[in-house]
């Protein structure tokens, strides 16, 4: 069984959890960059929470559903409408055989997560469904949806109508955004006053924002500390010996634009990094809206493990919240 | 050498070998990613080796980061007694230099360029204290080169060259790094040259473009049934300049599923290169010439 792509919105693409395993290839782990949007959806639905789902950024798609299904749609705020019927949105509603699914204008956050029932069944490459199209693997084909591709998807009944989650169970970045950093990797090679105007600063989210990465302007540039370069790195003060790259590492080439890796990251590379955003404020930066004011926030090891905690916490009261429904 | 350790993250440690390039960081950073992954520490998800350096991935619900940070240091004393010694392969790969699809490109991002007034050869051949283009390609395709790291995109190697390292070639990245690079172009940044797998953004300066695709996910390319990626660390490479009308003919049999690249198997040892470096590459293109 399938629904039918009649319109794709600006880029849809199919994701779950992704494909670890593959990144010393240069393969990046891929999946949702709201993870926890996407296991939302899926448990709304009833399905496992790494079930492979839509995602799509901005504009949604318009879907035509072969059969009935149970569809939910979290993470940002992209009202669904069922030939033409509005429902909300984090909550559990039916598309019955032959109705289309469609999509009203965007009001806060990026990326929405199209959740299906019985999950979406493309084939599995590398032990993922999810899309990375930079290297034209997983997915559909390999890319992002087009028009009149006929996308499979599972079976499950389990559900009722009308599941839904609370706005407290939700989380979205503020304005401005807050994305808390670890300092590392390679902090040392720029000046005092550069990681301090770095914190300081008010960034703002780059039109070259995709699964990449996301680029910030508007800060200060900064300025390196006098070495002389190890041979092999190449002569701007900004340039290393190319090595790996974390997941929300920070690059700063030539020190004026940060570009925060994300899900479809570079595996490695040969600008210098300065840290990274810790594992629980990746979900946050997928929903970011071009121009958003954006600050770094610096933290230590310890409070990035009790954000990974609360994290977990969260997820566990979204689970619990279903069982009672 | 001093090891440096740092967290990417709370996921993530970073271990720099040496923070300069050298075939003695890449062999000791290539022992000690073998005996973390021996060692099966539990929470260790990915293990990345680099040029000089390493990434280790995991998860700190299972272990926490000091004491993953701990398990790294107490293996440290691996890469002391690495072996720098490897049963490996030499493959050719033809390269058209110079050629219109690069030269395009690296047109439309000048802005992001050192130097917007030339093209990515001329900046490189001057910085180098080459009098002429011709002159830098020779010195790119002379000696072979070693892939010290697989990564960045899809299965794309970072190469190093066989010379010592008063012959080596060095040039900054993009001051900016572009959006876009043709698949398959010969690239340099730093000491490195590599190949780009796919089309993508980029931050090496460009000089070619090779025929030869390294990179299927389909799997149907003549070479690549067996696994998507081509290269893994250790591999050896040998370019060879050619022609537009060679580089049309290789790209036809390529794409016909007919093309097998030149590879000869071949001992790669450290201590035999550093002693006689012209003898050992002599060598080299001598197994590659005998296939």
């Amino acid at each position: 069984m399938t629904f039918k792509v009649l319109n794709t919105g600006l880029l849809t693409t199919i994701q779950d959890l992704g494909r670890p395993g593959y990144f010393h290839l240069g393969i990046p782990i891929s999946g949702a960059m709201d993870r926890l949007s996407l296991r939302a959806a899926n448990l709304l639905v009833g399905n496992d929470e790494g079930a492979a789902a839509l995602e799509t950024v901005f504009m949604g798609p318009q879907l035509e559903f072969e059969k009935d299904a149970m569809v939910a749609v979290t993470g940002a705020e992209l009202p669904p409408r069922v030939d033409g019927e509005e429902k909300p949105t984090w909550t559990a509603f039916k598309v019955k055989a032959g109705q289309v699914l469609s999509f009203d204008y965007l009001r806060e956050g990026a990326r929405a997560y199209i959740a299906i029932s019985g999950g979406i069944t493309t084939d599995v490459y590398l032990g993922s469904r999810s899309t990375y199209a930079i290297g034209a693997l997983g997915g559909y084909e390999g890319r992002a949806l087009a028009v009149g591709d006929m996308v499979p998807f599972g079976d499950n009944g389990k559900v009722k109508e009308g599941r839904s989650l609370e706005a407290s169970l939700r989380r979205m970045p503020g304005n401005p955004a807050e994305l808390r950093v670890l300092p590392g990797l390679y902090w040392r090679l720029i000046t005092e006053e550069a990681g301090r105007n770095f914190f300081d600063d008010e960034w703002k989210v780059a039109p070259e924002a995709d699964r990449m990465g996301v680029r910030f302007r508007g800060g200060r540039p900064m300025t390196f500390q006098e070495r002389e370069q190890p041979f092999g790195a190449g002569s701007d003060p900004s340039n290393i010996v190319d090595g790996c790259y974390s997941y929300g590492s920070i690059q700063v080439p030539g020190g004026t634009e940060p570009i925060v890796l994300h899900r479809d990251a570079v595996s490695g590379g040969g600008y210098f990094t300065l840290g990274a955003v810790i594992s629980a404020d990746m979900d946050l930066i997928g929903q970011l809206q071009p121009h958003t004011p954006t600050r770094f926030v610096k933290v230590d090891m310890e409070q990035a493990l009790a954000a990974r905690k609360e994290r977990k916490a969260q997820l566990a009261r979204i689970e619990e919240a279903l069982k009672h429904q | 050498m001093k090891t440096r350790y740092s967290f990417g993250g709370d996921e993530h440690i970073f271990v720099e070998m040496d923070e300069e390039m050298s075939l003695d960081a890449f062999f000791k950073s290539l022992s000690m990613t073998s005996a973390v992954r021996e060692a099966e520490i539990d929470g260790v998800t990915e293990v990345c080796p680099a040029n000089a350096s390493f990434q280790v991935k995991f998860d700190p619900d299972r272990i926490k980061p000091d004491d993953m940070l701990a398990e790294l240091k107490a293996l440290e004393h691996t890469a002391e007694s690495a072996e720098k010694r490897l049963n490996t392969r030499i493959v050719e790969f033809p390269v058209y230099y110079r050629d219109p699809w690069t030269h395009e490109t690296l047109m439309r991002f000048r802005d992001r360029h050192q130097d917007p007034s030339g093209s990515d050869l001329d900046y490189a051949a001057r910085i180098n204290g080459f009098n002429t283009i011709d002159e830098f390609i020779t010195a790119h395709h002379s000696a072979p080169w070693f892939v010290s790291m697989v990564g960045f995109v899809s299965g794309l190697p970072f190469l190093y060259q066989l010379v010592e390292r008063k012959k080596q070639l060095e040039v900054p990245k993009y001051v900016r790094p572009r959006t876009d690079t043709p698949k398959q172009t010969v690239g340099y940044g730093g000491c490195f040259s590599c190949i780009y797998s796919v089309r993508g953004a980029g931050g090496y300066q460009m000089f070619g473009i090779t025929p030869v695709t390294i990179f299927d996910p389909k799997q149907v390319t003549s070479y690549l049934r067996d696994f998507l990626v081509f290269f893994k660390p250790g591999d050896l490479v040998k370019f060879t300049p050619i022609s537009r009308e060679e580089y049309d003919a290789t790209l036809a049999e390529v794409q016909a599923n007919r093309y097998t690249p030149r590879i000869a198997e071949v001992e790669f040892d450290l201590e035999a290169f550093n002693a006689d470096m012209d003898g050992f590459n002599k060598k080299l293109m001598g197994a590659l010439n005998d296939v």
